[in-house]
């Protein structure tokens, strides 16, 4: 359906434009990395609309409940200011809701009136309308600035402003400051962490909160979610591990200056080679030796590459999503024989272009920024096909117009389940990304066989 | 209001219990700050409206969150162009909101139109251009006359007011269309209405329409569903509008009476009783054609003789279930209590998003004693709601499913996310299964657990 509104000939400039959009706003990144602490409730000073799209496409990508509060600007906020808005909702969402944590983030509308969130929330706090032991943390989350990445990074900053506190006594924990990712990412993280023996913070921790189980009752608090105490002692850290330099670098960096916890800025651990660098980090930092059953998972996908090599050797791939998972998936597809020959990220900043340049080569073609959009990537695959392309599941339309799989990758995912439940991250989640593609690989090669070619082992 | 539900503060009035009593529901106010609203805003309201239109260009002026929401969200067939859905978008940036969007916009129609060839274009203004102040009006102008097809401006800015005037500005924009270009000749004897307020979720527009033409009743224009625009600038030519889901499309309908004369009558097609009703009272509009009434009731008898016997084995197994529902306007609300009575269920709770004074009024008249009724809820009401109820099914929308499912209790999308048809007698059949499948799902089997 795509196919006859996107010509193959080369895109003439389009600086005005976006047509199918690899990236969306500021402010739903930062309702999801506020879910990602217990007992909070994102708040978006806005107007209905944006809230009510943020709480559905999560629901989409989910399937779970999506709290949160909106300021619901009316034309006169729009005109007087949100002021009187925002103070009666942080009362109603205390009082009624019974938030530990509110966390505001702004839109393009209380942004662009210019709202002082600071100002509103000490005054808040003067009114006596932030009960005691209660907090409200906020992130300035223009939709015309950055992308769904930044917003969820400047809710990360919002966290570590109100909560961490240097006490002075350093605390043998490693923090760990996920990108945007999945709560079974988060939760793999996790359980490496543990499997090495290092007591570490997770935060944001949507683990536990979006894969919740049906229990029958309704939780608006499900039980996940980093805890105050934990980000506050975030302070006293030894280190910092910032696992995606969009999503976790500013953050990270924040706490070093905020509290003089050092930092290092790491790829996502996916795919082997970043799972490496990782756990080695980890283990240099708290000064543990790797156990077995961790070497015995690394083996694992090593044995799976070398047995299945030659169905990934030389097959090429295009790739649509957020820079932080792009470039370690990348350069994963790339270690097992791979050729990515295209890739478009609509989270503006010309590192990407630079990084993905380095790992696929000369020949590759990558875009950034609005015009890295799908309609850019389906013109380059009716230029040159690939085997696969890896996305969201918007990318469906390309895939059914030029017959080609697609594996469900990133956000947003609205047609398929498992991204809640099985991790892609670490050691185990190389190995299910190392499933999908082999799958896609060995289906197409089943459905496509001459008969006298129809293999039985594979 | 008594039981276990927690209310806002300020939200009281916006909950009761029907009884004999007429009530004064607080309704058709804006939210609560601070409220977790069901609701969106006028833009969602105008997008959802005009977005079946199928072969026209769909650009939202605005940073890029407001077009990545709406792209392709609603399941609104099209039996041709498909270019309604793909996502366009100015997306604003910094640089934009100090210098304004116009020439960005400007560009945008200049590299769109010649390329998609579309019929016309909306313009979808966002809380931003709003605020930054781009006169779309005039840029729209000019963009049409330098490509010669209608550019029409959609006022849709997020905060000027609710959904509901999101569908007005939707109606204004339609409404500029019509009579834009001659209606197709009139066929003698054939009397043509327009279908309004039907989007074609999952292809109900192509039931009503095979009805319509089983009757002798030619559809000109479908607002908006399957839409096209040369029948929408033609649509001056019918001589009754048909207006469903009431809320979106009534104001389109009184513009068009002012302006053309035409007629319109509110229907619904939801549920055996008012699509049989809907499809009289067209043929009693159009009497002076012969045979139409006895045409309808052939229509009706064929689809009823199908129909029945199909929901009987359904209505056994539901008969006495307690369903709760939760949808956009009140027109759906009165059907969806019809049809799940005719299903032996009883509605225990009833509420809308964007429900008016004398909406509520006729809810509480049709609804059993004890219902409850509630006017823009969130889910910690409705969660409270449904437990204190019993409800073994939840209807709602997308927001509304992962509750339900949460407490273990059946769910069906009326909602722009349903995948079968559940307009039209057919419908009712759909409509039966599905409430069915959800409510006898043995997975409420393994709800108790013996660990």
């Amino acid at each position: 359906m795509l196919l006859r509104h996107t010509p193959a000939e080369p895109a003439v400039e389009r600086q005005a434009l976006t047509i199918n959009p690899a990236k969306t706003c500021q402010p739903i990144g930062a309702m999801y990395a506020a879910l990602g602490l217990h007992g909070c409730m994102p708040h978006s000073h806005g107007s209905q609309g944006c809230c009510s799209y943020h709480r559905s496409a999560l629901t989409r990508h989910y399937k779970e409940p999506v709290i949160a509060g909106t300021s619901s600007f009316t034309e006169g906020s729009s005109v007087f200011g949100g002021q009187a808005n925002l103070l009666e909702a942080i009362t109603n969402l205390f009082s009624i809701y019974d938030a530990e944590v509110v966390a505001v983030h702004t839109t393009c509308l209380s942004e662009t009136i210019g709202d002082d969130i600071t100002q509103i929330v000490a005054k808040a706090q003067d009114e006596g309308r932030i009960p005691k032991g209660k907090y409200v943390i906020k992130a300035s989350t223009p939709s015309y600035v950055g992308s769904h990445v930044t917003g969820y990074s400047n809710m990360v900053k919002g966290m570590i402003e109100v909560f961490a506190k240097s006490t002075g006594k350093k605390l043998d924990q490693v923090n760990i400051i996920p990108g945007f990712v999945e709560p079974s990412d988060m939760a793999e993280v996790k359980r490496m962490a543990n499997e090495l023996g290092v007591k570490t913070v997770l935060f944001p921790d949507t683990s536990s909160v979006l894969n919740s189980p049906q229990s029958g009752k309704y939780s608006m608090y499900p039980k996940g979610g980093a805890t105050v105490a934990e980000v506050t002692s975030a302070g006293d850290s030894i280190l910092t591990l910032a696992l995606g330099p969009l999503g976790a670098g500013p953050g990270a960096r924040l706490l070093d200056t905020q509290c003089k916890v050092p930092c290092q800025v790491l790829e996502l651990p996916l795919g082997l080679r970043h799972t490496d660098i990782f756990i080695d980090a980890l283990r240099k930092a708290a000064g543990v030796v790797v156990p077995e059953s961790m070497m015995d998972e690394r083996g694992q996908v090593l044995d799976f590459i070398t047995d299945m090599q030659q169905y990934f050797h030389g097959k090429s791939a295009a790739l649509a999503g957020d820079p932080d998972q792009l470039v370690p998936l990348a350069q994963f597809l790339s270690d097992i024989g791979m050729q990515v020959k295209y890739a478009v990220t609509g989270t503006p900043g010309k590192k990407f272009e630079a990084k993905m340049q380095a790992i696929c080569g000369p020949a590759a073609k990558i875009k950034e920024g609005g015009q890295g959009d799908l309609y850019q990537l389906h013109q380059w695959i009716k230029q040159g096909k690939v085997d696969m392309i890896f996305g969201g599941t918007y990318c469906k339309y390309i895939g059914r117009d030029e017959d080609i799989p697609v594996i469900r990758f990133g956000f947003p995912i609205y047609d398929r389940v498992g991204h809640q439940y099985f991790p892609i991250l670490g050691y185990r989640g190389a190995l299910r990304l190392l499933e999908k593609v082999l799958t896609v690989i060995q289906d197409r090669q089943d459905r496509d066989a001459p008969e006298e070619k129809f293999e039985l082992v594979m | 209001m008594g039981g276990t539900a927690d209310i806002l503060q300020g939200r009281k009035g916006s909950v009761a219990v029907a009884g004999d009593k007429p009530l004064a529901l607080d309704c058709a106010k804006p939210s609560l700050a601070g409220s977790v609203s069901q609701r969106a805003c006028v833009f969602c309201g105008s997008r959802v409206v005009l977005y079946p239109v199928a072969d026209a260009l769909h650009l939202v002026h605005g940073p890029i969150g407001c077009a990545a929401y709406t792209w392709d969200i609603r399941g609104a067939l099209s039996s041709g162009p498909q270019l309604h859905r793909l996502s366009f978008s100015t997306d604003l940036r910094e640089k934009d909101v100090v210098y304004g969007g116009e020439k960005k916009l400007a560009l945008a129609l200049d590299r769109l139109i010649p390329q998609h060839r579309p019929k016309a274009a909306f313009v979808y203004s966002t809380c931003l251009v709003g605020l930054i102040g781009d006169d779309l009006q005039r840029v729209c102008r000019q963009a049409s006359e330098r490509h010669g097809i209608p550019v029409v401006p959609v006022e849709s800015e997020g905060f000027r007011g609710t959904k509901k005037d999101g569908y007005k500005a939707a109606c204004e924009a339609l409404f500029s269309l019509i009579g834009t270009a001659e209606p197709e000749s009139p066929r003698p004897g054939t009397p043509r209405i327009n279908i309004l307020g039907e989007f074609n979720i999952a292809g109900e527009a192509w039931i009503l329409k095979s009805y319509y033409q089983r009757m002798g009743v030619e559809v000109g224009a479908i607002f908006t569903g399957d839409g096209r625009i040369d029948a929408i600038r033609g649509a001056q030519g019918a001589q009754l509008n048909v207006v469903q889901c009431s809320g979106s499309m009534t104001h389109l309908a009184k513009r068009m009476q002012e302006r053309w004369g035409i007629p319109y009558i509110r229907v619904s097609y939801f549920g055996i009783e008012d699509c049989a009703e809907a499809l009289y009272e067209v043929a009693r509009r159009f009497e002076a054609a012969p045979g139409i009434l006895e045409r309808a009731q052939a229509v009706v008898a064929q689809e009823l003789a199908a129909v029945l016997p199909a929901l009987e084995p359904f209505r056994k197994d539901l008969q006495g279930r307690k369903a709760a529902l939760y949808v956009g306007g009140a027109f759906k609300a009165f059907s969806l209590i019809k049809a799940l009575r005719l299903l032996g269920m009883r509605t225990v709770l009833a509420g809308t998003q964007t429900g008016g004074p004398e909406d509520y009024e006729r809810l509480r008249s049709i609804c059993d004693p004890g219902t409850i009724l509630v006017d823009d809820s969130n889910p910690k009401e409705l969660s409270g709601f449904l437990r204190q109820t019993g409800a073994e099914l939840f209807i709602g929308g997308v927001k509304e499913r992962p509750l339900a499912h949460k407490l273990g209790i059946g769910f069906c999308d009326h909602n722009h996310e349903r995948k079968e048809a559940l307009a039209g007698f057919e419908g009712m059949v759909n409509f039966a299964r599905e409430v069915h499948a959800s409510v006898m799902s043995p997975v409420w089997a393994l709800r108790k657990s013996e660990l």
